[in-house]
């Protein structure tokens, strides 16, 4: 017993490294699978709180490029408005009855990310505004990521530009699908891989969300084709995608709710 | 004794506040980002015993950690090299450390960046191997490693000639 004291407190500094070196190696290997952060993440009370406060300052130096983004979507959304021939009838006799699919929400992003391998970006909506695990972001452009970890006024989002998160995509101009995959050397880039061999690709050709994960709805825009090869076991293609989004410059994001998903979760696991 | 517990209490905030405010957001050429809040750790002073030093280099990690959502890496990397320090201050400035006797102000600039280099290359190689985690990318964690740790020695060098008081 008494040698077994002596030896911990002669190497006690190496104990003490060793025993912290491995909580952080645990830390990291939870941070590395989907949904397991649950500890160390910025959705937190203090360090999303200074990420506001430092936004609230810095969003005044993009506030016109922001301007003219928010006005050129309200320019499409009018456009779209105005042009549509189909007058359906919008009344509905009470709110119970409105059953749309998806819920949609504003936020503001107060934390970006583009340069690790493992982005997070973080929103300034959470519990509070009833945002939980697993609703899409997408911004005017196209899709953003995925809501992972929620706290009571900020959430965390899981980039498209993280080399955990898997979105299901497909062409759009056929039904052949698969999935998006970072590759972490560049974030104007990311990766649609196991489209099968015989899909017909053209470079420019639009990639659009799939609908499979019942996440997105089917049809928000990734990106294009901007080169494609066929993976070493020549059976699929991997494609090149220039996303649509401009990763370094985003602001204003819309929040997804599949309101159906509880319902096909549990459909999925009986 | 007390001053110096609240110099270095002071660098700490500091250093992680202007980390995450300023550093992270520099993007040159794309995705390169400094890290100088390893300064917090080359600066520590040598006399101290080395449980304090782990402990703290832990803590500094970690809140990196909770800023970035980058898990543990940081605070695997910082322990490393806060580890290994002993060694590194030995090969870099010899005898002086054997009596204990550094003072980071005074010590001549070779073997000062030296000891940045080989504190910066350590802490970022473990820092991408462990954020990247892949044997077959290893390329990318060297290329990461060589570009941001080149930025962080400059912006280490800067800050230690900027903010030293002059002795002369």
């Amino acid at each position: 017993m008494q040698q077994i004291v002596n030896f911990i407190i002669r190497n006690k500094t190496f104990l003490l490294f060793l025993l912290l070196f491995s909580i952080s190696i645990f830390f990291t290997v939870q941070s590395h699978s989907y949904h397991k952060s649950k500890f160390i993440n910025s959705a937190n009370f203090l360090t999303g709180g200074v990420y506001n406060s430092i936004n609230n300052i810095s969003e005044y130096f993009a506030l016109k490029s922001q301007n003219v983004i928010l006005a050129k979507e309200n320019n499409r959304l009018k456009s779209i408005l105005y042009n549509s021939q189909t007058k359906q009838n919008s009344s509905y006799i009470d709110t119970i009855t409105f059953n749309a699919q998806y819920k949609f929400y504003t936020a503001q992003v107060i934390k970006n990310s583009y340069n690790t391998t493992n982005n997070v970006l973080l929103i300034n909506r959470g519990t509070k505004s009833h945002i939980k695990q697993d609703f899409g972001v997408i911004t005017d452009k196209g899709i953003l990521g995925i809501v992972d970890q929620t706290s009571k006024n900020y959430a965390t989002v899981l980039s498209v530009l993280n080399t955990e998160s898997n979105i299901s995509a497909q062409l759009k101009n056929s039904n052949h699908f698969g999935t998006l995959k970072w590759d972490a050397k560049s974030h104007v880039y990311t990766q649609l891989i196991d489209i099968a061999k015989n899909a017909i690709l053209k470079k420019g050709d639009t990639i659009i969300t799939s609908g499979r994960s019942s996440i997105f709805p089917k049809g928000v825009l990734v990106g294009t084709i901007s080169d494609f090869k066929l993976d070493p076991s020549e059976n699929s293609y991997i494609i090149n995608i220039k996303l649509f989004n401009d990763m370094a410059n985003i602001e204003h994001v819309y929040i997804i709710e599949n309101v159906n998903l509880p319902e096909i979760k549990k459909l999925l696991n009986e | 004794m007390n001053n110096l517990l609240s110099i270095h209490s002071v660098r700490f905030f500091v250093l992680v506040f202007v980390q995450v405010i300023l550093f992270n957001h520099i993007n040159f050429l794309g995705n390169i980002n400094p890290y100088p809040y390893i300064l917090f750790l080359a600066l520590f002073p040598v006399k101290n015993n080395r449980t304090a030093i782990i402990g703290l280099s832990f803590l500094l990690g970690l809140s990196i950690d909770f800023f970035l959502d980058t898990g543990g890496t940081h605070a695997a990397a910082c322990l490393f090299i806060a580890y290994v320090r002993p060694v590194i201050l030995k090969f870099c400035f010899g005898t002086i450390y054997e009596h204990q006797t550094i003072k980071f102000e005074t010590v001549e600039f070779g073997s000062k960046l030296t000891y940045f280099t080989l504190l910066t290359v350590i802490h970022h190689f473990v820092l991408f191997s462990v954020e990247i985690f892949n044997m077959s990318k290893i390329i990318l964690v060297l290329q990461k490693t060589l570009f941001s740790g080149i930025f962080t020695i400059l912006m280490c060098l800067l800050i230690t000639i900027i903010f030293t008081r002059k002795t002369k």
